[in-house]
Formats: structure tokens, sequence, C-alpha cells
């Protein structure tokens, strides 16, 4: 198990457990963490599952997946840098710990 | 305030609940589903799910998602009637009022009149596609009855698996009803490469023990046929309600039915599409939570605006993922790009692109398509970069 943190808009922080090899994006919705969709179910088909990866953890997280720039292109809030699609994230014992930030809009 | 009911628990109906709660409705939402369980997620079914069998991970929203939002979700309950003048829903003894009825009851597996059909094994729900790993599990000869996106992934992931596979579809080429002639060859050549057998203006006419009969009396040795020769409405329960049925539940730009107290959404909805006008139906996730969330915002905050989100649909065959963005009828004309990008037009009006492994232009598509309607002229003026028109 390894622990992820998501950081909504407004501040609040959520901690959660999560399995190695799940993804940031399943391990969201399947503890109600409100601010990712994930509507095409991680099939990069949209950018719903849009967060900011925390400076802290940017190298941990690795870069931008093949196509993700793409459909970053199209997400509902302002594209950063640490932008990434949550669903990309594969979560790995290294990412214990890891913090993300939910942006204001995901459609 | 009797609350609102939403019939069909797929990802539609679901995404009508959660979107209610997110613009602020606070009445009673009843969710209820045909089929046991939490609502899930269709796409993978004939994709990722038959490789891997992780049920879990086609789950949309865990059980507590419902308590903590207060969405009462009734599984398993099939609704029989709807009572408009009394606005109840019945199920069985069961009765449940509503302010305002979403009818989301997406579509079943057409089943052609073919001899023997009752042996062919469906790909729809998470229990077919169970079935259908646990055939698969030992090596099979499989036929597959219809050259569509379920048919061919099915297809192209039961080859994958080292089995025998032959498709037959009774027009003259693949997903003949989505995409351009262009692209259909490329997917038949795509199947070809992969070893599968694709029988083309083959309509199925038999199904046997061990064998698919094709209507030229030829026939393919199979040990399990797959029936993926689309679906049909489900609309029962709106015809017998009164409200107006024709290829789906019909509704406005509004996606309001006759009736002021009942919307309805998604595979099941036949809505003017925005670009043309025309009634269409859309087997798809993109509309089903589009619609979803237009409904919500109509219901709650008054929105009236006009539904007018641009359609997009994907297939993930071998490793080719084709994306379409738009919408295209199957006479429309279609301009090949150097890259392969397949751009069609519906006389001077850009009505779809249809690209292979091109997230880029795809997604430049639909933010294009979004900001209004795209010209000819203008799209060959700029080489079919769609970036810059």
């Amino acid at each position: 198990m390894v622990k992820v943190i998501y950081v909504a808009k407004d501040g609040t922080r959520t901690e959660v457990k999560a399995q190695v090899g799940d993804t940031v994006m399943q391990t969201a919705l399947d503890n109600d963490v409100a601010g990712i969709v994930g509507e095409c179910g991680g099939s990069m088909m949209c950018a719903t599952c849009h967060c900011y990866v925390d400076d802290a953890w940017t190298d941990a997280a690795g870069p931008r997946k093949d196509g993700e720039d793409d459909m970053l292109d199209c997400a509902a809030d302002e594209v950063k840098e640490t932008s990434r699609l949550s669903c990309q994230i594969q979560l790995t014992p290294e990412l214990n710990g890891l913090v993300v930030h939910l942006p204001e809009d995901q459609v | 305030m009797a609350g609102i009911v939403i019939v069909g628990a797929g990802q539609g109906g679901l995404q009508a609940a959660i979107s209610l709660r997110q613009e602020g409705y606070e009445g009673t939402i009843t969710l209820i589903g045909a089929e046991d369980g939490l609502p899930y997620q269709r796409p993978p079914l004939s994709k990722a799910y038959l490789k891997s069998g992780d049920a879990e991970a086609l789950r949309l929203r865990p059980e507590t998602f419902f308590e903590k939002s207060d969405i009462t979700l009734r599984s398993g309950l099939w609704v029989d009637r709807i009572d408009r003048a009394g606005r109840t829903v019945h199920a069985g003894a069961e009765v449940f009022a509503y302010d305002h009825l979403i009818l989301a009851t997406g579509t079943r597996n057409l089943r052609p009149p073919i001899d023997g059909v009752e042996r062919a094994l469906d790909l729809r729900t998470l229990d077919d596609a169970k079935k259908l790993r646990e055939v698969l599990s030992t090596p099979q000869r499989c036929a597959v009855i219809g050259g569509g996106f379920i048919g061919l992934e099915f297809a192209a992931v039961a080859r994958g698996l080292g089995h025998e596979v032959a498709v037959a579809e009774a027009a003259d080429r693949l997903m003949a009803r989505v995409v351009s002639p262009e692209m259909s060859q490329r997917f038949l050549d795509l199947h070809h490469g992969l070893g599968t057998a694709v029988h083309l203006g083959a309509a199925a006419q038999g199904v046997t023990r061990d064998a698919m009969h094709l209507a030229d009396g030829s026939e393919v040795a199979a040990d399990v046929v797959l029936l993926a020769a689309g679906v049909r409405p489900n609309t029962e329960l709106a015809a017998e309600a009164g409200l107006a049925v024709d290829n789906g539940v019909v509704v406005d730009a509004q996606l309001l039915t006759g009736d002021p107290a009942i919307s309805a959404l998604g595979d099941c909805a036949v809505f003017p599409d925005p670009a043309t006008g025309r009634a269409v139906r859309l087997e798809s996730v993109q509309a089903a939570t589009d619609h979803a969330r237009l409904i919500a915002r109509r219901l709650v905050k008054g929105d009236s605006d006009g539904y007018g989100a641009v359609p997009w649909f994907w297939s993930d065959q071998a490793d080719w993922k084709l994306q379409i963005a738009g919408l295209s009828a199957p006479g429309d004309d279609t301009a090949v790009r150097a890259d392969g990008a397949v751009f069609r037009f519906a006389g001077d009006r850009l009505s779809s692109v249809e690209t292979i492994n091109n997230a880029k232009t795809h997604m430049q598509t639909r933010k294009r398509l979004g900001q209004g309607p795209v010209s000819r002229a203008a799209l060959k003026a700029a080489d079919l970069d769609i970036a810059a028109v």
C-alpha cells in the first residue's frame, strides 16, 4: 500500500491508501475523491482526470506519456508544466506519499 | 417533493445522478438499474477487460459514493411501466414517485432472425464478457457475426490470445455505418494481417453446434459464435407510456420528451444533431455523459441552452486506436491527408475526422468543431491543417 494525497482547489487535503499498480485516477474514484471525473475510464480519450503533480514529486512521477500532451490541450482548466492526466500515473513504491493538486474544473 | 427518478444505471444514468448533485440538487435521487451490482463502464468489456478480467477496474463509483452523495441506487430492479398522469414509475410491487423522470434505458443486442441464434453469445454486459473470457480460456475457433466496433474489438483480442477467428459482415465493408471506406479498408488490412478471416457481404444465416452458416451456402467451422450485429434501443417503457418513439425515445434539443416531466439521454435517445438538425441516436459514452450534464443543468439551474456537444468515438483494435471526432453519414465525401488522417465532408461542411493513433489531430478537431462549423474550402486552403482554420 502507498499513500496518495489529493489537494482540492480550496486547499482541502484528502489522504488515501492505494494499491501499487493502480493509477492516481482509479485511486481517486475508488476513494470518492471529488475533482477527478475520469470519464473515459483511462482510455486517453478525454482530459477529465487532469491533475497538477506537486513540485516535490514531479521527478518521481516522471514525464508525460505519449499522447498526453495532446489530450491536455483540451483540459477544462489551465495547463501548467506540472499538469498530468492522472490515469497515466501508475503508483509505484517510490510514489508513496505522492501529492497531487486538483484543478477547479474537469469538464 | 417527490424527487428525480432515473431509469437505467449505466454510465449516462449514473452521470445524471452525479451531475444533479454537483449542480446542487437537494431532493431525492433514485437510480434504478436492471443489472445487479454497481454501475460499471461498458467500453472496456470488449477491450481491456477481455484481456485482464479485472472487473473492479470497470466500476464507475464505489458503494460509499452513493451513501455520501445521498443517491439511492436500486440495482437488479426491472421497471415495468410509467404512469405519466400519476408521475410514478412501477417496478413489480414497488412504486417510485417523481417530479422529473430521466430515461437512460440504453440498448440491448439486436438478435436477428438467424437459425440457431440462441447458440450465439453476446458481448454487452459484464456477465456476457465473463462468459466469453471463460470460453477463451481454452483454444477455440471463434466466429463473429458483425464487423462493427464490438465484433472487431473482440476479434482482435481473440486473435491476440491465439484463437482462430472469422468475422462475417453483411455489408460490403467493415464498420460501414460509422467510418469512411478508406478507414474500412485499413482495418480490413489490419485484421487480415492479424490472421483473421474476414467475410464481407456475408450475412450469417445460421448457427449450429460447430459452424456459422453464411447466406451464400458456405460455412465457417466454429466452436463459439459471437453475435455482434448491432443493438436496438430500449424504448418499450416510453412507447407504452405514449411518448414518441422513432428508433429511440424522441427528445428535443433540451433532451426533453413530449412530456415536460420526462427527459431521455444516451443510447436510447433520438435527438437533433447540433450540426445538421437531423434526428440522430448515438451509441457512445460521450453522448450519454454530455446529455446527462445538460439535463442536470436544466433541471437544477434552469439553463435553456440547447445540446451542442461535439460527438466523439473510439475503438481499440490490436495496437490501433481509432478516434473519430464529429459525425458523418455513410455517403459523406472523404479527403485523406498525407499522414493518414481522413477528413469527411457533408457538402461543403467538415462532418468528421478519423485518425489512427493520432490523438493530436483528434483533439484539435474536437476543439475546433466545438467553436463552429469548418468549411471544406478553408480546410483545403490550409492543406487540411485543422488547427489552422
